[in-house]
């Protein structure tokens, strides 16, 4: 059996005297998009923060392709091929679309510690960069700056940031929190599209979506994992349909 | 992607350097200033328009490296005129122990200044925003009284130094007309220097770590390394300009590096427009061309010059780069 990319082993975190994350265990597989459900407060966001080293576990550990970085910092996590999308737009505002994507590109190619030539015309960050941002379909935003961009776009953006760090792993926090029913499809098209590239951790409550996508799905339900299954199993588990899906799938 | 895609983006791109660091237009109208202003003070009061002039470059410097901290890396240093004391003692240190050479007394400053930036930016670097602030202003307020108590080297009193600097033992810096150019040189090196970092990858790191420093990290930058190195470097170049005033006024004092003056320098910054570089040598030259004028009128200058500031802020707040900038936008619109 192939070793899994991204694996938990009985993580937990407390807020004072909260228990946010409750012993989860998971395991991605290479080539899966794997979709994290639950209510609004199980702690989907904070396993996130947790597995991309924004906040420490206070028991249990995190292994990256194998590799222990439950102590890693963020920038190291990255190094190692975990990206992430953030619930809350997290892009530079500042910068164009096309220098967002080209730091990503920066990121994983060659040296940052390079003082002189003009970083916005070095071929080898632009042609991936803009590459990117044709896949999430923002190639003709390329030069507009990330501020003023719709929602949208924007979470378009940060959807090609994260590929273009050729991930091994892709955290995304509720990609498509805040869209539109148009820009949903669109971004859905997108994932679909990538799932077969990357193994993907999808935290996202638009459950048309998840169904769609989703390889497998775990439900997070007070920061405990309440069930591991195919979508089709987890639809008709009696006890997701009582703690969170309800009326939702019919 | 066809090719012509990705050159029409290359093309493109270039026009973020502008947004970055303006065109070349007032780059080139300010340093066709400073290097024609000697050619026209052949008559009358030359030294003291050369020694006036001379102490806009050698403040630019400084201005420069702090605009590249502030208006780049969202780093408000409260404790940057720490670094001209520190290149300005460097000099006046060896000086009085003989040595006077720019061969050694340059790199001695340079040096003195990046380990200064080191040793106190891996403390400093770790706090952010008001604590930031804070804590530069602590470090340069203990390196003030370092000063002030070494009594080998003057104490409170200063130190006076008793020979310019020579160059390979040729007393070539005493000529003023000399020393103007060489201050001129270093500056058009300093701007250069930081117009190309803005623009470089390493910039890019920099300035988007001012942008949104947890996504840096999310991407895979180690944020403080670069904000160290980004720190080191302005350091140094604020050494650079200690190195210069002390040669220019022959005398080194703690209060070179006063907090005032850290507070003026973030003022020559802020009067010019940050994150612009054309803005600090322009607010440097502002602020000490006006307190030069107003201090002609009345002793109590400040009681002028404090409300204009104001005044400036408020009304100008891209700072009197942007004032140009707009002029010249309007300019091209015709």
């Amino acid at each position: 059996m192939a070793e899994p990319v991204l694996q938990l082993d009985s993580l937990s975190k407390n807020f004072g005297g909260l228990r946010v994350t409750d012993g989860v265990t998971l395991e991605i597989m290479p080539g899966e998009m794997h979709a994290l459900i639950g209510p609004n407060g199980a702690g989907k966001t904070t396993l996130i923060n947790q597995i991309s080293g924004l906040l420490a576990p206070d028991e249990g550990r995190i292994f990256l392709a194998g590799r222990d970085v439950t102590q890693a910092e963020p920038y190291a996590r990255a190094t190692l091929g975990l990206a992430r999308s953030f619930q809350i737009t997290s892009v530079l505002p500042g910068f164009t679309a096309l220098e967002n994507v080209a730091l990503a590109v920066q990121a994983r190619s060659g040296s940052s510690y390079r003082f002189f030539g003009n970083a916005a015309s070095e071929r080898e960050l632009v042609e991936p960069a803009l590459a990117a941002l044709s896949e999430v379909g923002l190639a003709a935003r390329a030069h507009v700056v990330a501020s003023q961009m719709s929602h949208g776009e924007k979470r378009a953006l940060e959807l090609a940031m994260a590929l273009a760090m050729q991930p091994k792993l892709l955290l995304l926090d509720e990609p498509m929190a805040g869209t539109g029913p148009e820009e949903t499809d669109k971004l859905v098209a997108v994932l679909g599209r990538l799932k077969d590239r990357f193994p993907m951790l999808l935290v996202e409550h638009d459950m048309q979506a998840v169904f769609a996508l989703a390889d497998r799905i775990s439900v997070l339900i007070y920061g405990r994992i309440l069930t591991t299954g195919m979508p089709d199993a987890v639809r008709d588990d009696p006890q997701v349909i009582a703690a969170y899906l309800g009326d939702e799938t019919e | 992607m066809s090719q012509a895609d990705v050159s029409q983006a290359t093309d493109i791109a270039a026009a973020p350097s502008r947004r970055l660091t303006g065109g070349l237009f007032l780059p080139l109208v300010i340093f066709s200033c400073f290097a024609i202003i000697p050619l026209l003070t052949v008559f009358g009061a030359e030294t003291y328009l050369l020694g006036l002039v001379t102490r806009v470059m050698i403040f630019a410097i400084a201005a420069l490296a702090l605009d590249l901290l502030v208006g780049y890396g969202a780093l408000i240093s409260f404790g940057h005129a720490a670094f001209i004391g520190i290149g300005a003692y460097a000099v006046g240190i060896l000086a009085s122990h003989g040595i006077g050479d720019v061969l050694i007394s340059f790199p001695v400053a340079l040096a003195a200044s990046a380990l200064f930036a080191w040793l106190t930016g891996i403390v400093c670097l770790r706090t952010k925003g008001v604590y930031f602030i804070m804590i530069t202003l602590a470090f340069g307020q203990m390196i003030f009284f370092t000063a002030s108590s070494l009594a080998p080297y003057g104490g409170d009193d200063g130190l006076t130094i008793h020979a310019r600097n020579t160059i390979a033992g040729l007393k070539l810096l005493d000529n003023e007309r000399v020393f103007y150019y060489f201050a001129l040189l270093c500056l058009l090196g300093t701007y250069l220097l930081c117009r190309a970092i803005v623009a470089s990858r390493f910039g890019r790191v920099f300035r988007g770590a001012k942008e949104n420093a947890t996504r840096m990290a999310t991407l895979g930058f180690q944020v403080y390394r670069f904000q160290l190195v980004g720190y080191i470097i302005a350091g140094m170049m604020g050494g650079l300009s200690g190195f210069l005033l002390a040669n220019a006024t022959n005398f080194v004092s703690p209060a070179y590096m006063s907090w005032q003056r850290s507070g003026e320098l973030l003022i020559m910054i802020i009067l010019g427009g940050t994150g612009t570089l054309n803005g600090a040598i322009v607010g440097s030259a502002a602020f000490l061309l006006l307190e030069e004028w107003l201090s002609g009128f009345t002793e109590h200058w400040k009681m002028i010059f404090g409300p204009l500031l104001v005044l400036a802020v408020l009304f100008v707040p891209g700072g009197l780069g942007g004032i140009g900038a707009a002029l010249m936008r309007r300019l091209r619109r015709g």
